[in-house]
Order: C-alpha cells, then structure tokens, then sequence
C-alpha cells in the first residue's frame, strides 16, 4: 500500500508530473507515491522523471486506459 | 500481460542507474499569444519539477504574460499550421476570414474550451506553479517603458531587470532557449 496516492486521471502533460513532484514532497524518505494517470505520455514522463530526480520508478502497470506508478522518495 | 506493459516494463528495465548532475535553464519568453505562451510555460515548470533551476525572461509581446489579469488571444492569421480538430478532420481558417471582427475572439474562445476540455492546464495555473517552483521571472525593463507598463500592473514575485540581467542569467546557464 502506498503511503501517498495521487489521481492525475484526465490531466494531460505536464501535470501528472508536477502534481507528482508536489506530491512526492510530502512522502517521507523511503516512502511511496502512487500515481494514477490517463495521459499515454506519462508513461515515459515518469522513467525520464525517475532517472533525473534521483526517484526509483518501482512499479508501473496499465489497467485499460489508466496507467499506475509507484514511485519511491528516494532522491536527497 | 499486455503489449503495452510489456513495453512499458522493457524500457524501465532500460533505465541507467546514475542521477545525472542536475543542469540549469534560462528562457527568454518574447512572445505572448495563447498558443506561444504554453512552450516556455510548460518547459519552464517540468524543468523545475525535474530539479532544474530555472529562470525566465519576459521581453516584449512576452511580457504581458506576466500581468495580473491574462485575456491571451490566438489568431490564425498567417499561421498557416494551425489546423484544429473539427468535424473529425483537421481544418484552417483562411486567412481573409480572420479580418471578420470575432472571428479571432471566437478562435480563442474555442482553443481555450479544447485545452480545459483536455485537461491542459490553464497558462494562469502553470505560471501560479512556475512562482511556486521558484522559477526566477524577469520582466524586461526596456519593455516596460517603451509599452507603457508599470510593475503594479504584473504579478506579484517578479523581478525585473534589462539585458544584461538576462545575459547573467544566460552565462549561468547550461540550457537556454529562444521561444
């Protein structure tokens, strides 16, 4: 279960990303965020969003049109 | 699974592992119509989203974007690529139908439904979350004076400044962008 859930569901780029970095900063070190997103953009967003902040993308899946992120708080 | 997860797993297994060092943005905003308001926008908050100080400079038709209330209008005069959804095709409007009074209102009008009915954010959320973000906003002080704008007139959390501020900024800078 993820500590923090945001639904980004019908927001189009670049929110999901910025709602996420918002979100992100009241997750505790160590803690996840789940993001819920409808944008099919996002999908490769998330993992240049990861790779950049430091933030480990540790699960992703797509549910029909609803695409799902766990990230972990890892980043300083 | 489906192909798409499948894909979506095979490009994060791809992922490298180091942080890369984090780079430094600077943008010279100079235009202000709704359509060209969205790329420094858009760029300017991702980027700070992403860990990017970040700093835009507001000159000429750009700076009205940082006035308190925005009214951002889009013409399809000699904006030959602008070809909107309609009646499931993309359509133009010729341009000699433009000079019709209200066809541009009309045209920014139906652009703005589009974007809230897409769930884009509106140019007024994204600068609220470029102020959050820290993005440094200049507005450009020779502008100002040869428009007839006065500070009171912007946003609250701008700085302003002339060229040379920019080019501070410019030199600081590992990406920067002309929009």
């Amino acid at each position: 279960m993820a500590d923090k859930t945001l639904d980004a569901k019908g927001l189009n780029c670049p929110l999901p990303i910025l709602k996420a970095r918002k979100a992100l900063k009241e997750v505790p070190a160590g803690g996840t965020l789940e993001i819920l997103a409808t944008d099919p953009g996002s999908v490769a967003d998330f993992q240049a969003f990861c790779r950049q902040t430091g933030n480990e993308l540790v699960e992703h899946s797509v549910d029909g049109s609803v695409y799902r992120f766990i990230v972990k708080h890892t980043a300083a | 699974m489906s192909s798409e997860a499948e894909m979506v797993k095979e490009s994060i297994s791809e992922a490298p592992v180091a942080v890369p060092k984090t780079k430094s943005m600077s943008i010279i905003v100079t235009k202000g119509s709704l359509d060209w308001a969205y790329p420094p926008f858009i760029l300017a908050t991702t980027a700070a989203a992403m860990g990017l100080p970040v700093s835009m400079f507001f000159t000429f038709y750009g700076l009205p974007l940082l006035l308190k209330k925005l009214d951002l209008q889009v013409t399809a005069a000699g904006n030959p690529a602008m070809k909107m959804p309609m009646f499931g095709a993309h359509m133009g409007l010729p341009n000699i139908l433009t000079a019709i009074p209200g066809v541009d209102a009309a045209c920014s009008t139906m652009m703005k439904n589009l974007i809230k009915k897409k769930g884009v954010a509106s140019i007024e959320d994204l600068r609220e979350l470029a102020i959050e973000a820290d993005v440094r906003m200049i507005g450009c002080q020779m502008t100002m004076d040869l428009f007839e704008y006065d500070k009171s007139d912007m946003i609250d959390g701008i700085e302003v400044g002339g060229a040379a501020t920019y080019i501070e900024c410019a030199c600081q800078s590992d990406i920067n962008l002309f929009i």
